[in-house]
């Protein structure tokens, strides 16, 4: 019978929630890396026991970690698992956590600056990574999305990094600037159907896509307005918080905004709004149904200010009319005194059938549906501000 | 043999506990030290230290004898205590408040 592994991150280490196929008993696992900020762990689409995951700190910077057993051991790569602390000669040095932004792109210009807070243009400097995503078809090959915006790729396990300079390359990378939350890129879709074709997003630049394996960029904001910024519909410089495709289609994209949900039908060439009847059109994650290309969720939150859910009800919305048709989903989820927040990388959907939807709050709860978002139940209550969650469909 | 003490989270990462021993050729300096540790510990690489520019992490702090060597420069020698193995050096974290 398929069982189901949720990998969740959260402020102060990872946790690993596993269920058989009925999804009703959970067990949990952890903290791993107790004390650290899990921005974010994935597995392998074809090597469900290859989880890489974003261990990171104010005070230590960034790691990267591995497993190769599905989550029981981890190591660093370029650090065997099992292997004593202590190096034995030639092994590769922490390089692993090592991520360098390129200064010589192909057309030789320094990628250097980018926009500060006031207006001056300001170096590069890597914080963290925000986001993993595994390659779907090489388990060693996984892209990183990091902060100060910028893409980077292994494909040796995560044992050395480099970037994807095309896109800091972009001819508007010094018109980038970060918002309050920094300037994360957070979103990376790969293409099933096209290998060449990659989708990211970045927080306050934009959306981009690629369609030849990262080497030049494409802006893709048209038909997105955004009332922060000087000219609405500026090419870049839109608050993008998360993208979601379904694997089926390819060509169509949904997005939750800063305020505002949208979708496209040719590859982010034009956007058009689908916020519709929602309570609030600010929000923060937005997922796909896996079996309904035009089933899209989201959780609204009150207002860019107010960062919890209108009236403290927490409410999924779900849409099966790919937008502007949206029902609350409320069953089991509480509609009093919740004042929780859903960030963008703390929803996932499983693949088994019906669709399990899962997400997770600030509030430390993960909560998941095994009806695709009929009625939901805690998994469970009392973990640290939940950062992300991804859902592993086991065979 | 000279002896570091490095915060709780370097030692989960290093998978070891208690103090750490190099062997530090002398001129014992700072970054002597820390080369050791890193040549030693792998996985600490970055931690401390910038990997590119060899600059202390802000919240990074380095004491030895109830000195603060925090912005001394690499090449600063250490005290001879810390040469001898009598005292150990501090790799610390800075109190997080709140």
């Amino acid at each position: 019978m398929s069982g189901i592994r949720l990998l969740v991150g959260t402020r102060k280490g990872a946790f690993i929630l596993t269920s058989d196929g009925k999804r009703q008993k959970w067990n949990i696992t952890g903290p791993h890396f107790g004390g650290w900020e899990m921005y974010h762990l994935k597995g392998s689409p074809i090597d469900p026991n290859r989880i890489y995951a974003s261990q990171t700190s104010g005070w230590f910077g960034q790691i990267i970690q591995r497993s190769d057993d599905g989550g029981k051991t981890w190591f660093q790569p370029g650090t065997p698992p099992g292997q004593e602390a202590k190096t034995p000669e030639g092994f590769p040095m922490g390089e692993s956590n090592k991520f360098t932004y390129d200064t010589e792109p192909p057309d030789g210009k320094p990628l250097t600056t980018h926009q500060w807070y006031d207006g001056t243009q300001h170096p590069w400097e890597f914080k963290r990574v925000w986001h993993l995503e595994p390659s779907l078809t090489e388990p060693d090959t996984v892209y990183a999305g990091v902060e100060d915006a910028a893409l980077f790729k292994s494909t040796d396990g995560g044992t050395t990094w480099h970037e994807l300079a095309g896109l800091r390359g972009h001819g508007s990378g010094p018109q980038w600037t970060p918002g309050a939350g920094g300037m994360g890129l957070h979103t990376i879709l790969l293409d099933r159907t096209n290998p060449n074709r990659i989708y990211i997003a970045i927080s306050a630049a934009g959306a981009f896509r690629t369609d030849d394996g990262g080497k030049t960029w494409t802006p893709i904001n048209r038909g997105l307005r955004s009332l922060h910024i000087p000219d609405p519909v500026a090419e870049v410089g839109h608050c993008v918080h998360r993208i979601a495709m379904h694997p089926s289609r390819p060509d169509t994209l949904y997005m939750q905004k800063h305020w505002d949900v949208l979708r496209t039908d040719n590859t982010g060439g034009q956007w058009t709004e689908v916020s519709g009847n929602l309570p609030s059109d600010f929000g923060f994650p937005i997922e796909v149904h896996a079996h309904e290309p035009e089933t899209v969720y989201v959780v609204p939150i009150t207002s860019d200010s107010l960062h919890y859910p209108p009236e403290g009800k927490l409410r999924v919305y779900r849409s099966r009319t790919g937008g502007n048709e949206w029902e609350p989903l409320t069953k089991g989820l509480p509609q009093e005194n919740c004042y929780a927040n859903i960030l963008r990388d703390a929803m996932s959907s499983d693949s088994l059938d019906p669709c399990g939807i899962y997400f997770g709050t600030t509030g430390g709860q993960v909560y998941g549906s095994a009806n695709s978002g009929d009625s939901w139940s805690a998994i469970v209550h009392d973990l640290p501000a939940v950062l992300s969650v991804e859902a592993q469909t086991l065979p | 043999m000279i002896r570091v003490i490095i915060p709780y989270h370097l030692k989960t990462l290093a998978r070891i506990s208690g103090e750490v021993q190099l062997e530090v050729p002398p001129p014992v300096t700072l970054f002597a030290v820390l080369d050791a540790l890193e040549a030693h510990y792998p996985m600490l690489r970055g931690t401390v230290r910038d990997h590119t520019t060899g600059r202390r992490r802000d919240f990074i702090r380095f004491y030895a004898c109830e000195q603060d060597f925090s912005n001394e420069p690499p090449d600063t020698p250490l005290p001879h205590k810390i040469a001898t193995g009598e005292e150990p050096f501090l790799i610390i974290g800075a109190i997080a408040g709140g």
